[in-house]
């Protein structure tokens, strides 16, 4: 629990003090959110019923982006070494890095969403729900996206690649996710548990998953 | 018998004398298949001769899914058991069935345009296929990626997991999401949906098409290791004239 806590107090001083992840994420966030009215027209009734997939398409986006750097700026300085020999077990150090990259990322995200949805004209309910539903389901992309990053960590140009082993896999959260977020649909509820679901199942197989990536082969 | 069999060389020996028959099998099969499905199966009442076109599609699905349960047996023998010839199994299927994959989203894209009016809808089947498709490609690059053979073979492994892992979510979410495709019409507790006269050449078909992809894995394998066999010869040979050119700094030169 004291290395647990450790490594999240370590990467939240990394994040704040490099710069560059956090409030940089949510203005890639704000960039796409603005980008796809051009893309569309400005047809406020379109962008309002399409709002909470905008979100969830952006959200995708901008948890990706620092995503590659999860494991490898530990590879490249040294760290991950001492974190391998150290005595809690992998998993669990995983995972503090996994909650220390979501409250870099995941976290703004889904605060920030009602202030974007003003942008897309969504209704205030709509809001709370995308917000709620960004909240619940983002841990799961950064679990998921945890385990392109362990398999990429060694290699020179991971980022691309990490983008194609993850996205497949991020198909059922962004199903639940805009599900969850449209509350004129009946099934936002069932669909809002079927993401919480998602989200435990993602931390479970993540960490595993990312840990034995990053195992040092015998 | 199975470890025996299992060993590089013994499966250089048992699969160089199986491929012939096997060859002739996947050939008169699909002979008999194809004269089946185009000669004697009946043209559907609505759907006229397209209907044809199931023969290769639907075979070619059970095949693309089939190969990846495949992929993964082999993973867990490369994470379990390090066996090397798990990872070259793992290695030589994952192209196989990027292709099958890929010729029945084709295929299905192909009839589609006369029975549905256009080449791609976002229907649950064809989704989840197409999804699929995008895995093994995935798969693919980390194979191309990754230089070493062994650090691969761990990473694929763990990545084909944990797409076997998510296959059947993604594909229960997607079917939540949308379905337009018609339900499974085969393998059904009630029994199949389909006319005999049409079953049956599809099930030849079926057959053909699992030997042919036996065929080739069983290539692909040995394919991969020979790769092997020539990468090790050449790491040794670009040993040998290392030592050689320096003899004074190598520290074998001083026993020789």
């Amino acid at each position: 629990m004291t290395a647990f806590l450790a490594l999240v107090r370590r990467d939240l001083a990394l994040a704040s003090r490099v710069g560059g992840s956090g409030g940089l994420g949510l203005v890639f966030f704000l960039m796409v959110v603005t980008l796809i009215p051009f893309a569309l027209g400005p047809d406020l009734n379109l962008l309002s019923r399409i709002g909470p997939a905008i979100l969830w398409i952006a959200a995708l986006l901008s948890t990706l982006v620092g995503l590659d750097r999860l494991f490898q700026a530990d590879e490249e300085d040294g760290s991950l070494d001492l974190l391998r020999f150290s005595a809690a077990p992998l998993e669990v150090l995983v995972l503090a890095k996994v909650v220390a990259h979501w409250l870099v990322t995941g976290l703004p995200l889904a605060l920030a969403a009602p202030l974007f949805g003003l942008l897309l004209a969504m209704s205030p309910e709509a809001m709370a729900t995308s917000s709620l539903a960004l909240l619940v389901g983002t841990p799961a992309l950064t679990c998921l996206g945890a385990v392109g990053a362990a398999l990429t960590a060694t290699l020179r140009r991971g980022g691309l690649i990490l983008a194609v082993l993850v996205l497949p896999l991020t198909v059922p959260v962004l199903i639940f996710g805009v599900a969850a977020a449209d509350p004129s649909r009946e099934a936002a509820r069932p669909a809002l548990l079927a993401l919480v679901g998602l989200t435990l199942g993602a931390a479970v197989i993540g960490t595993f998953a990312a840990a034995a990536a990053l195992r040092p082969a015998e | 018998m199975l470890t025996t069999m299992a060993r590089p060389g013994a499966f250089m020996r048992w699969s160089r004398s199986l491929l012939p028959p096997l060859c002739l099998l996947t050939a008169a099969l699909a002979g008999w298949g194809l004269y089946l499905a185009l000669m004697v199966a009946p043209p559907d009442y609505q759907q006229g001769e397209t209907v044809r076109i199931m023969f290769v599609h639907v075979p070619a699905a059970w095949l693309a899914m089939s190969f990846y349960m495949l992929m993964a047996a082999s993973a867990l023998g490369t994470l379990i058991w390090r066996h090397p010839m798990a990872d070259v199994s793992q290695k030589a299927a994952a192209p196989i069935g990027a292709a099958f994959a890929l010729i029945c989203l084709v295929t299905g894209s192909l009839w589609g345009k006369p029975m549905w009016g256009t080449y791609w809808v976002w229907d649950a089947r064809l989704t989840s296929m197409l999804i699929l498709f995008l895995i093994y490609l995935g798969i693919l690059a980390l194979w191309r990626t990754i230089e070493d053979p062994a650090t691969g073979a761990r990473a694929v492994s763990i990545l084909t997991l944990v797409g076997a892992v998510n296959i059947p979510i993604i594909k229960f979410s997607v079917d939540w999401w949308f379905t337009l495709h018609q339900g499974a019409s085969v393998l059904r507790l009630s029994g199949p949906t389909i006319h005999p006269s049409i079953l049956q050449p599809l099930l030849v078909m079926a057959v053909a098409f699992t030997c042919f992809g036996f065929v080739l894995h069983l290539l692909g394998m040995r394919t991969e290791v020979l790769r092997r066999r020539v990468r090790r010869l050449a790491l040794l040979e670009a040993e040998r004239l290392d030592r050689a050119s320096v003899p004074n700094l190598s520290p074998y030169a001083a026993s020789a």
